[in-house]
């Protein structure tokens, strides 16, 4: 069953206006001479509307905005060129792989968030640690996938591309890195993705700018009001990333047919 | 049924005029997978294809007909004999061939024109040079309309011809085929063996086309060679086909003489093929 796009908005306007009337009646309507969301803990919707205003017209978010955007670049970028480089070289280098593999597995099931005292000590409160965590994340989502899309090329067309008489470099440049990075972009969301999330753990951990350190300082002084408008701000952003790597996928994969849209 | 080949050796030529585009002596093909005995695949065959000779190679599925054109091509190397093209031992791949496969083979990262055209641009040949061709080339295929298309939006004729746009603008001497039009419908096999008649007759490339279609083998070809069912296949039959040319795929089903020489091979045939494939034929 498909809905009227304008009866689909309309819901959903709706579930998010039901959300925040419970939160504001439960904050501010005792019911049986208790809140059943005190605001302590919960702070109030229009409390955290009002800080997220403020924050935009003081003009200082954007600062911490510019600092999370630009560890998160750093982190993706840097991730996944190491990503791209290493998967290539394991997938044609099978010995390689081989001698690394066992490491390669230990370093991923490393849950990355101890590393990031190691990091800070290395590398200081500055963004450089944040973006080594976030490097840490991106680079195996990336390595992943290229090997696999290099191992995945299909043989026929590697065959063919021999016949015609490619060269190794142009085997490369036309057969094995268009295959890699069909597999390396779908993975682009899930990879942008954990470059934030390093980001802002790493800014949570130990920092002085940044969305993660907003929400941690709000949190030291009990400041409830300060980590919802925090979190909700980040959220914001994290949408306004995803919509913009969909739009860089949706140019570079346009030779991927579409899951199901055009089958009819 | 040996008597039926030519003898290897009588036409050791040197290349220029008659020089043989293919020649396979004694050629024997084995696999080794660990753990279990070889697979003996093709036992010592030898054939000859001449210049602008097409010659159909048939017989049932899995006989190792593929794997004699891969020889032919220098995808595999065989275990025992000759393989020579144009009188000169071939050494790693062939480059004088074209190989249309029977899978999908075509990049799906490139657009139809850019498929055919980077045939010629690995080779050196200008941008704007090859694109030009690749469009005269998508052109004679029946898909100008169709070059900026991917492949994933285009049906699995129209794939066929993009793919046998991209090996014939290579302009190779001799073509390879596997069983190319194999996973097309009835209809679009008899139009597409139509098309291929029509661009061979341009220039008379040698050709091997490996098909289990004995039908198909006829309709297009010079000469009809029968392979044996696996393992150890080895060459059957060899029948020169005298039907005229240029030749309708379609019409040339209803000629007489078509149906004199199925029923000529096909007598020869139906105790091996019987053999491979059981109950399922009549």
């Amino acid at each position: 069953m498909k809905l009227h796009p304008a009866k689909l908005l309309f819901l959903q306007v709706l579930v998010a206006v039901i959300a925040l009337a419970i939160w504001q009646i439960g904050a501010t309507v005792p019911i049986g001479g208790d809140y059943l969301l005190p605001e302590f803990f919960f702070s109030k919707p229009w409390d955290v509307l009002s800080r997220v205003v403020q924050l935009f017209v003081s003009g200082t978010i954007w600062k911490h905005l510019w600092i999370t955007l630009t560890e998160t670049v750093l982190a993706f970028v840097i991730g996944s060129a190491g990503g791209v480089v290493i998967g290539f070289w394991f997938a044609r280098k099978p010995v390689v792989a081989a001698v690394f593999d066992p490491y390669v597995k230990m370093f991923n099931a490393l849950p990355r968030v101890v590393l990031a005292p190691i990091f800070m000590l290395w590398l200081g409160l500055g963004i450089w640690s944040k973006v080594a965590l976030g490097v840490t994340l991106v680079f195996f989502i990336v390595f992943f996938n290229v090997y696999q899309g290099v191992k995945e090329v299909s043989p026929v067309v590697l065959a063919n591309a021999r016949m015609m008489g490619m060269s190794e470099r142009q085997l490369f440049r036309n057969v094995y890195w268009p295959s890699a990075m069909s597999w390396m972009f779908s993975s682009l969301h899930t990879a942008v993705g954990f470059a934030l999330v390093g980001a802002v753990v790493g800014e949570y951990l130990g920092s002085s700018a940044g969305l993660g350190y907003l929400i941690h300082q709000a949190e030291g002084v009990f400041d409830v009001t300060g980590v919802f408008a925090g979190m909700f701000i980040l959220a914001a952003f994290v949408l306004v990333i995803d919509w913009f790597v969909t739009r860089v996928e949706r140019r570079l994969l346009v030779w991927r047919p579409q899951a199901a849209s055009e089958q009819n | 049924m040996e008597t039926a080949l030519r003898r290897p050796g009588d036409a050791m030529a040197s290349p220029g005029a008659g020089a043989l585009a293919v020649a396979l002596d004694d050629v024997s093909i084995s696999f080794a997978i660990k753990g279990r005995p070889v697979f003996k695949a093709v036992a010592p065959t030898s054939l000859h294809v001449g210049d602008g000779e097409f010659v159909a190679i048939v017989g049932p599925t899995g006989c190792g007909k593929s794997t004699l054109l891969n020889a032919t091509a220098g995808l595999l190397k065989p275990a025992g004999g000759r393989v020579s093209i144009f009188g000169e031992p071939l050494a790693g791949l062939n480059a004088k061939a074209g190989y249309l496969f029977q899978q999908d083979a075509l990049m799906p990262w490139k657009t139809a024109l850019d498929n055919v055209a980077i045939a010629l641009e690995i080779g050196g040949t200008r941008r704007a040079e090859a694109l030009a061709q690749g469009r005269e080339w998508l052109g004679r295929v029946g898909l100008a309309r169709f070059t900026d298309r991917y492949p994933h939006e285009l049906s699995g004729g129209q794939r066929k011809r993009v793919a046998l746009a991209q090996v014939l603008v290579r302009d190779p001497k001799i073509l390879l085929m596997d069983e190319p039009f194999g996973p097309l419908d009835a209809q679009t096999r008899q139009i597409m063996g139509t098309l291929l008649l029509r661009l061979w007759a341009r220039d008379r490339k040698a050709v091997m086309f490996v098909t289990h279609d004995l039908e198909e083998a006829i309709a297009l070809s010079d000469r009809v060679v029968i392979m044996s069912a696996g393992p150890e296949a080895r060459i059957i039959g060899d029948f020169p086909i005298d039907l005229a040319r240029p030749r309708d795929t379609a019409d040339i089903r209803l000629d007489p003489r078509f149906h004199q020489l199925h029923r000529e091979i096909w007598n020869q045939l139906k105790a091996e093929v019987v053999k491979t494939y059981g109950e399922e034929m009549p």
